[in-house]
């Protein structure tokens, strides 16, 4: 799938949650659920440091695809990082540099991917970006 | 334990006292909003909002410069902001009373300027290990330019300064103590008489950073003998822009000037300038009047309410919350000092700060969460930071009872 068709998966699941606690109801459990970074990539070189969160990033090639993992000490962080995962991860770099990430907006999530927030997530989507530009230049 | 908290037992009308700040009848995510993060800025009281209208609108100009009437209003209006304050917090003068931004900018000015004068090499600067981003950073910065040391006082588990290690600490090296009076972090409210009386034994002056005592407690420099004493004005009720820096006259004369400009001046030639007397000396360039004017319409307002009812009120609300909160399975405080200020710092097993504030956000309830720019407090603890909710006068015991039902919803959805 692309990752315009990934986003409009999820606000379509999204758009089925009645109120706000439903919803994070939803996303910790996917913080909860998902291991998704291998143990060894938790250290200070994958570290983004927010003022309110840790998070951990780590990218890998694989063929034509770029692969990302990820972690949060903050598990409304983590389950939001899952999501950006399953939209970025094993698509081309290309694709990942020049996303559009709109359906965190649609979502309603637009609050924690606010710079002023400091929890790690901002500065993760710009580094998974980097990520893409660097493996496509490398192409 | 709820039904000491009334009307009658608190000196004054908690009710009619939330209606007269406008800002806490709002909603916040379709809910009555809670707002429990006073420490990092207080709400404004309608006669603050009133002042400031008025001060625009009847008499702005500059200060200290026209010889028109309505300059000379507007600069007696300033200056009386002065005088409340030097009244407020008992200074011997009012050019004790130095206008600054805030509490960091007080901070700033002695440490530059004081730092420059006496710090030397292989000098000692003490500050403690609660201490706020605003009172370490500005000292490592005048301790790198004179090659001197940044020491820190050690606290306990409880979060109280170790006073026997202060004697030690204490030297012929050590040029100044800087010492938060309030910690915002924990609630700690150390004993800064007896610290500035073990200093000044020893000859070393002691500057304290009581931005988050003054909207608490009575504050009388010269009970305390506090040589320097920093505050901001939007932690009390007043705006946001204005600060207050006491000095004793003695230091300030002593002191080289931290800004040069406008207003600091005597007389100006390219060879060589001479500096205006104190206060005038530290404030260079046009002032925030609408700020002097307003903090200073705010300490009269704390006053009119009463600061030893305040203080009281404050406790029980204090002891409510603590007692409310001890309730939920797995809460850890972190903060226990014996003497606190209304502040609640805690941590519930399993859980992210950043998760419990989120959730108490959707609920409508304001609290702080991270490490409250005290990154070595937090390391000392080991934590990454915790939540805090923190109250004024203007909170109430249904505030924490929504705080508490919010912490246990939060608790059973992360957990
Ligand atoms: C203890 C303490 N010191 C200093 C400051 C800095 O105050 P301001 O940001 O108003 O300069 C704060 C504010 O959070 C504080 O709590």
């Amino acid at each position: 799938m692309t990752i315009n068709e990934i986003q409009d998966e999820i606000i379509d699941d999204f758009s089925m949650f009645g109120d706000w606690m439903e919803k994070y109801e939803y996303i910790i459990d996917l913080g909860k659920t998902l291991p998704i970074i291998d143990e060894q990539y938790k250290d200070e070189d994958h570290l983004i440091k927010g003022c309110q969160s840790k998070v951990w990033l780590h990218a890998d090639k694989q063929g034509n695809k770029v692969v990302f993992t990820a972690d949060s000490d903050a598990i409304i962080t983590k389950g939001i990082i899952s999501l950006l995962v399953k939209v970025l991860s094993e698509q081309n770099p290309e694709a990942v540099k020049d996303a559009d990430l709109y359906f965190i907006d649609k979502i309603g999530l637009k609050e924690h991917l606010s710079p002023t927030r400091s929890n790690g997530l901002v500065s993760m989507v710009k580094q998974m970006k980097l990520y893409g530009l660097a493996l496509t230049q490398a192409q | 334990m709820a039904d000491t908290i009334t009307k009658n037992k608190v000196g004054f009308d908690i009710e009619k006292v939330r209606k007269e700040f406008p800002l806490l009848s709002r909603e916040m995510n379709g809910k009555p909003l809670v707002f429990l993060d006073s420490a990092a800025s207080s709400q404004k009281p309608q006669v603050l909002l009133d002042s400031i209208e008025h001060y625009y609108k009847h008499l702005h100009s500059n200060v200290h410069r026209g010889v028109y009437q309505l300059s000379q209003e507007a600069t007696n209006a300033h200056e009386h902001g002065r005088k409340q304050i030097q009244q407020f917090i008992n200074a011997a003068s009012d050019k004790e009373i130095i206008f600054v931004r805030g509490t960091t900018e007080g901070i700033n000015l002695v440490a530059s300027s004081y730092g420059r004068k006496f710090l030397k090499e292989g000098d000692e600067v003490l500050v403690s290990a609660m201490e706020h981003h605003s009172n370490i950073v500005p000292w490592q910065l005048a301790c790198e330019q004179a090659g001197a040391h940044l020491k820190v006082i050690p606290i306990n588990d409880k979060g109280e300064l170790l006073m026997d290690e202060l004697d030690e600490l204490l030297t012929e090296r050590t040029k100044i103590v800087s010492l938060v009076h309030v910690s915002n972090a924990l609630g700690t409210i150390n004993p800064v008489k007896e610290v500035i009386a073990k200093a000044h034994a020893k000859g070393i002056p002691v500057l304290v950073d009581g931005a988050q005592a003054i909207p608490h407690m009575k504050i009388d420099v010269q009970e305390l003998d506090a040589d320097f004493y920093v505050f901001s004005g939007h932690k009390m009720f007043g705006p946001t822009g204005i600060g207050i820096l006491y000095g004793k006259e003695k230091w300030l004369n002593e002191m080289p000037p931290y800004h040069g400009g406008g207003e600091m001046i005597k007389t100006v030639t390219f060879e060589k300038t001479t500096y205006n007397e104190l206060p005038f000396k530290f404030e260079a360039g046009t002032p925030d009047i609408e700020g002097s004017i307003g903090i200073g319409v705010a300490a009269e307002y704390i006053q009119q309410i009463g600061q030893e009812a305040i203080a009281q009120y404050e406790h029980e609300l204090l002891e409510y919350a603590t007692a409310q909160l001890s309730q939920i399975e797995g809460i850890r405080f972190v903060g226990t000092a014996d003497n606190k200020a209304s502040v609640i710092s805690f941590l519930i097993d399993g859980t992210h700060p950043y998760d419990v504030g989120t959730i108490l956000d959707k609920l409508g309830i304001a609290v702080r969460t991270g490490h409250h720019c005290t990154q070595p407090l937090m390391d000392r603890f080991d934590i990454p930071g915790t939540v805090r909710a923190s109250f004024a006068f203007y909170n109430n015991k249904e505030d924490i009872d929504r705080l508490v039902e919010g912490v246990k919803k939060a608790a059973s959805m992360l957990r």
